[in-house]
């Protein structure tokens, strides 16, 4: 069995009186793509927020790498190379993208001169690592003139040199049009390949289906579902078992691991 | 939805998947002359502005601009505006603005004049400015950062204050400085060699040095990103605040400079010191190409605006036209600049 890389059980969080998240489990194995999907207010962004250590859970266990974890926090969230490359994919547009990817990190020697043929090999080196080649572009091209799913493929790189294990891509093919999605989720696959664990988060369930390895389906706050992709027929299945959880009717030929399938059943 | 309809997501990279395969990283030197004007858009439009305007004025009057002298003079004061222009790029890169620099130039003289007229060695009193300015520009930007104020206005209300304390207590009164002739810092910083003024070379290597640190530097890298997304510096574990109080801080160092300088080209400093820089140098910056957005900026430019600006007294005069003359001159020169860089800069968002 592959090892496990993080691990979320019975992860509540309340604001008040209001229940963002009743009791999650979720856990993500070395080298596998998660779908995360859920309808907007379903609780995905809390989901993250404690995952990046931002939020912290009203109760519930975090493990790494089995391990049990007290003090969640960003910075633990960091060691645990947990990455989240967050929705507005938060680049420096005007910047180069060897510039974007050595944010905050700059290769520098002597006084703090940079190091600019090592932070071009490196660059060429990451982006070559995510499957991201060009004619057009060079690690010198301004982050501005690539299209969206290129300008993730640099967030991307971004977090992969952080040596992240398990990468969060928040809504990342939300905004893009076909072929820019096809580009993302290229850049997705070869860091699945690379044996590096991606968490996938989107409401578009097409999406999700195409790329994902297991699903988990979040409705109000509950799992409503988790499948492997063996189990799923295509992503019909999929959205027919979201629309008989939104509106009880009963769905054959799935076997739902939440409470909130059964409990809306 | 049907089968039909649904994207095919399968293949990598979609529909250019068969151009992709095999596909490397052009290395940027493939096409360096390419890539070099590329880089340098907005320095090279402004040297093409530069060429123009002196073509214009030499067609004028080609005999007045063969005399050496009309360039010595420029030569000897353009060295001031260097030492404070570079510097402003790096605020301006930085998203933020700095008026106080005038102020600083004459509270930094001023403790330089305080100190060589208290017959210390002009090195100490060169000392004791940057210390100065330093200082004062610290002060700037710990306003400006940790108190949340506008740059634009705040630096303003700095420039009132510093310039208001050195009034206030000199009552209007100049210091002359006529020791400083037979000093070695003298010698050094200030004296001619070959008939060229000596300070050209200092500015020359303050801009050449301040250029690397814009494009080569961790100081710099950490600029631009600031000044074009700060969320996103802040995301990724730079200091934002510091780096903004750093460039304040480098603006008051260069200020401090630019006005010893200037003390020790009339050997006299006057409570005035530095006002007449406020404007010739903040247009300088943006005649450079540096655009007002932050994120991006060109130090040589600026250092070409520079003497864009320097030259366009001395030529409208020069030309044979009346001093009158010299203001529309400056307006004409920063606006058809700012058309320039507009239509050579696209701006990415």
């Amino acid at each position: 069995m592959a090892e496990r890389i993080i691990e979320l059980r019975d992860i509540k969080k309340s604001y008040g009186q209001v229940y963002a998240l009743g009791g999650v489990n979720l856990s993500v194995d070395r080298g596998e793509v998660v779908g995360l999907i859920g309808d907007n207010g379903a609780g995905k962004s809390t989901l993250i927020k404690i995952l990046s250590g931002v939020v912290q859970p009203t109760s519930g266990e975090i493990l790494v790498r089995g391990e049990p974890v007290s003090g969640w926090s960003p910075a633990r969230s960091r060691d645990a190379g947990i990455e989240t490359v967050f929705q507005d994919r938060a680049l420096a547009v005007q910047q180069t993208i060897v510039r974007n990817i050595f944010m905050g990190r700059e290769l520098t020697g002597f006084m703090g001169w940079l190091k600019v043929n090592k932070e071009i090999e490196e660059a060429s080196r990451l982006m070559r690592e995510i499957g991201f080649t060009s004619k057009v572009f060079t690690p010198h091209s301004i982050v501005g003139q690539l299209s969206g799913g290129e300008r993730q493929g640099v967030a991307i790189a971004r977090a992969i040199y952080k040596k992240a294990e398990l990468i969060v891509l928040d809504e990342p093919t939300t905004a893009l049009s076909l072929t820019e999605t096809a580009k993302v989720f290229h850049f997705v696959r070869q860091v699945r390949a690379s044996g590096r664990s991606i968490l996938f988060i989107g409401h578009n369930i097409h999406h999700v289906f195409d790329i994902a390895d297991r699903f988990v389906v979040l409705d109000r706050g509950k799992v409503a579902l988790t499948a492997d992709r063996s189990e799923v027929k295509s992503a019909e299945d999929l959205i027919n078992f979201m629309e008989d959880v939104a509106h009880p009717g009963g769905l054959p030929g799935l076997h739902d691991a939440g409470d909130a399938g059964r409990a809306a059943r | 939805m049907s089968k039909i309809m649904e994207p095919d997501l399968q293949s990598p990279l979609g529909v250019t998947h068969d151009e992709a395969a095999g596909k490397e990283w052009r290395h940027p030197s493939d096409n360096w002359l390419r890539g070099f004007i590329l880089d340098n858009r907005a320095s090279l439009g402004t040297l093409g502005v530069f060429i123009v305007m002196m073509a214009v004025f030499m067609i004028a009057n080609p005999v007045v601009f063969t005399t050496w002298y009309l360039y010595s003079s420029v030569l000897t004061t353009l060295p001031v505006a260097l030492f404070v222009v570079v510097p402003l790029v790096f605020v301006v890169t930085c998203g933020e603005i700095d008026l106080s620099f005038p102020a600083t130039m004459g509270f930094a003289s001023w403790v330089f004049a305080l100190v060589v007229q208290a017959g210390y060695d002009p090195f100490l009193g060169i000392a004791a400015a940057i210390a100065t300015g330093t200082l004062l520009g610290f002060l700037v930007g710990s306003l400006v950062v940790y108190g949340g104020l506008s740059s634009l206005i705040a630096t303003l209300g700095m420039n009132f204050l510093l310039r208001g304390l050195i009034q206030i207590i000199n009552e209007g009164k100049s210091t002359a400085l006529t020791s400083l002739a037979d000093s070695w810092a003298y010698k050094i910083f200030s004296s001619q060699i070959w008939g060229i003024p000596v300070q050209i070379f200092w500015a020359i290597a303050f801009v050449v040095l301040s250029a690397l640190l814009y494009n080569r530097h961790r100081f710099g890298a950490q600029v631009r990103v600031v000044g074009d997304n700060p969320d996103s510096a802040q995301q990724m574990g730079i200091d934002v605040k510091r780096v903004r109080v750093k460039v304040f801080v480098f603006v008051g160092i260069g200020a401090a400079i630019a006005g010893t300088f200037s003390v020790m080209i009339n050997f006299t400093w006057w409570p005035t010191a530095g006002d007449g820089y406020l404007l010739p140098v903040l247009a300088s910056v943006f005649v450079g190409g540096t655009p007002t957005w932050g994120g991006i900026g060109t130090v040589i430019g600026g250092a070409i605006g520079a003497v864009t600006v320097a030259f366009i007294q001395t030529g409208v005069v020069a030309a044979g036209l009346s001093g009158f003359y010299v203001q529309f001159f400056n307006g004409l020169i920063i606006i058809l600049s700012l058309l320039g860089h507009k239509w050579n800069q696209a701006r990415y968002r």
